[in-house]
């Protein structure tokens, strides 16, 4: 009577481990694209602690900072060309630096300026159409539906480009994420869905509001790979993004990367909770450790791609190109009356 | 000159939309089962256009019309179909908080010239209240969104041209009732403008503002009250809800000095509320009598025609209080 079995099938995740040496990245990209990482990495810390100080000073800015996300998102952002999208997320500065934006432009627009990249419209809710950076949108996840329609825009003028599209722990249990997912593998559109995973949505560990403990796995839903990577250690993000962004490129269809990292601050400057709060001083110090930029500093040294030396006229360049920023950020003008009233239409 | 041709509302929306994908190869349509399709708009321009540019969309209203902005802001025009206004309260944040916002907010460097279709509007079918809506009053309220509302085979055709070359993003409202209904549309190309109003019929009595399946409605009864009662009534469809059209209409209130709305959907903050607010803070003095607004009863739509007769404006109820003001 075998014909009367009832066959159940079982669906188990699979993972599967890949491996990679140091010196065979470091081979694979070359010194000017490390350097350019590190570049971006160093420049989104400073901006950050540049942002904090202009804050401390009585600058009204919106702040949820890169720090311990530098080595994830900065990386991510840095591997794309200049005619690929983004649509960014809500945390940190990284896929704004990592895409080449103007720091000029950049810090005049964080601080309402009329010479800012949304002419002081947008503040955090930063946009760079010349650098295909998509509007920061408010609402958290509807990201992936932004991206989709990009992916189909993509498609349908035939271009080699792809469209990175970044949500957080938090925002990936949006009914937006799923949809712009399905559509996108749907569709086999050039996306790059890139879940970074920090840990917390505001106060709140994922744990508490999430079912699954890797957000990568859920790729398997969609019918699109997923990589799960320690986004701690730029070598790691550099090698799965550029990977990907090939594969995306190619036409084989959306990917799905959750990076493992850490919110070394609070969600923002007014977080008073956020160490030894709802997280204990030991977990934050503990991740502390793991500080992206030192890590990536190490080990570039220890291959050999940069001397201290350039390393430091590195960081000095950086600091000096802030300064300059910041000064004409601050001798910009406000915007007046009238950009604030009219534009919600080409005509009025 | 071209011909003209008689030919039902869907087919006018149809011809439009063929029009415009001929002449722009990055027009393209989005929305749920849009190969066959329930209102059979857009059946058939599969096999004329080809799959890549009639997308079928899953069941994810908001993710898609999320979509059509990322792909409006980066070359392409997308059309998208919502098959029940309804869903659009489903994909409210990509409309009102995306599409809206966009142009706005990155500082005129993005902008989002997307149409959405939102089809199967209204009353008539029995389809209860989450097919049922009169949802237009809604979008009316974001700043950055178009809403326009044709009544006529004729307009639907010009009206729909308009929205697919249109910068911003326009919500093109579909009366259920109406894919039925013929009318003469010439063969070759027109548009109606955006935020231009019509008189449909001329009268010196009173001016009766409606639009969509509404405004036929109070056609009809034009004809009846004028020749039983003497009541001469003008009547003024806006076609277009957001930009308004207000020029035509305070002209006509110059000469009636009365104003009716009529509108399917409900009175509180509706259309009506609108409209009447905003001829009161211009043009009072021109008033011999108060606005009076006929609406749908202030409950969910009821499901099954039975029903519908109660909540939603008839014939009669529409005649009683025009008498009630004349």
């Amino acid at each position: 009577m075998e014909d009367n079995k009832i066959i159940v099938k079982s669906v188990k995740a699979a993972y599967e481990d890949q491996q990679y040496g140091y010196e065979d990245i470091a081979k694979e990209f070359g010194k000017e694209k490390l350097t350019k990482i590190l570049i971006n990495m160093v420049k989104t810390r400073y901006v950050d602690q540049e942002i904090d100080q202009l804050i401390k000073e009585g600058t009204p800015i919106t702040q949820h900072s890169t720090y311990g996300q530098e080595g994830s998102q900065v990386v991510a952002a840095s591997i794309l060309e200049q005619e690929d999208y983004i649509v960014p997320n809500h945390r940190g500065w990284g896929w704004a630096i990592g895409k080449g934006l103007d720091l000029k432009k950049f810090f005049a627009e964080i601080m309402y300026k009329e010479t800012g990249y949304c002419k002081g419209k947008g503040g955090p809710h930063l946009a760079s159409k010349e650098h295909n950076l998509f509007l920061r949108v408010g609402i958290q996840g509807s990201y992936a539906g932004l991206a989709a329609g990009i992916g189909l825009s993509i498609q349908m003028r035939d271009t080699k480009d792809v469209c990175m599209c970044i949500f957080g722990d938090g925002s990936s249990n949006a009914g937006y994420i799923h949809e712009g997912m399905n559509i996108a593998s749907a569709n086999k559109l050039p996306i790059l869905f890139f879940c970074e995973n920090n840990q917390y949505a505001l106060f709140t560990h994922c744990e508490k509001t999430t079912a699954v403990k890797d957000l990568g796995l859920r790729a398997i839903g969609y019918g699109m790979p997923g990589y799960i990577v320690d986004g701690m250690d730029a070598f790691a993000v550099m090698k799965v993004f550029s990977d990907s962004v090939h594969m995306a490129r190619s036409g084989k269809g959306p990917i799905l990367i959750e990076t493992k990292t850490y919110r070394f601050s609070g969600h923002t400057e007014h977080d008073r909770f956020c160490y030894g709060g709802y997280r204990s001083k030991k977990e934050v110090d503990e991740w502390k450790k793991r500080d992206p930029i030192k890590f990536y500093i190490e080990k570039i040294k220890e291959l050999h791609v940069l001397t201290e030396k350039e390393i430091i006229d590195i960081q000095d360049n950086i600091k000096l190109e802030i300064k300059e920023a910041v000064e004409y950020a601050r001798s910009s003008k406000l915007p007046n009356r009238e950009n604030f009233v009219t534009g919600a239409y080409l005509d009025l | 000159m071209g011909n003209n041709k008689e030919i039902t509302f869907a087919e006018a929306i149809k011809i439009g939309i063929i029009e415009e994908m001929k002449k722009n190869q990055y027009v393209f349509l989005m929305g749920e089962d849009i190969h066959i399709n329930v209102w059979s708009v857009t059946r058939g321009l599969l096999e004329e256009f080809g799959p890549k540019r009639v997308k079928c969309m899953p069941i994810s209203e908001n993710g898609f019309c999320a979509a059509a902005v990322g792909a409006a802001a980066t070359g392409t025009k997308p059309i998208v179909e919502l098959m029940y206004a309804d869903f659009m309260l489903v994909a409210a944040d990509a409309i009102c908080n995306q599409a809206a916002k966009l142009r706005y907010m990155s500082g005129n460097q993005y902008n989002c010239p997307v149409t959405y279709r939102i089809a199967g509007s209204g009353m008539g079918a029995g389809a209860g209240a989450h097919h049922s809506q009169s949802l237009e009053a809604l979008p009316m309220h974001f700043p950055g969104l178009k809403i326009v509302y044709p009544s006529s085979p004729y307009d639907a055709k010009g009206l729909i041209k308009s929205a697919i070359n249109d910068e911003d993003p326009v919500l093109f409202f579909e009366h259920k009732l109406l894919y039925a209904r013929k009318g003469i549309v010439p063969e070759d190309e027109y548009f109606i403008p955006i935020g231009k109003g019509e008189i449909k019929r001329e009268g010196k009595d009173v001016t009766l503002v409606s639009y969509g399946h509404m405004l036929n409605v109070c056609m009809e009864i034009s004809e009846e009250i004028y020749s039983e009662k003497g009541i001469d009534i003008e009547i003024y469809d806006p076609r277009s809800l957001r930009p308004f059209d207000y020029d035509t209409l305070y002209k006509s209130i110059e000469k009636t000095g009365k104003l009716i709305i009529v509108e399917e959907d409900t009175k509180i903050g509706g259309v009506g509320a609108e409209i009447a607010a905003k001829v009161a803070e211009d043009k009072i003095f021109l008033l011999e009598t108060a606005i009076r607004r006929i609406a749908s009863e202030e409950v969910p739509i009821p499901t099954g025609k039975y029903g519908h007769s109660f909540v939603s404006p008839d014939k009669k109820r529409i005649i009683e209080e025009i008498e009630q003001v004349c």
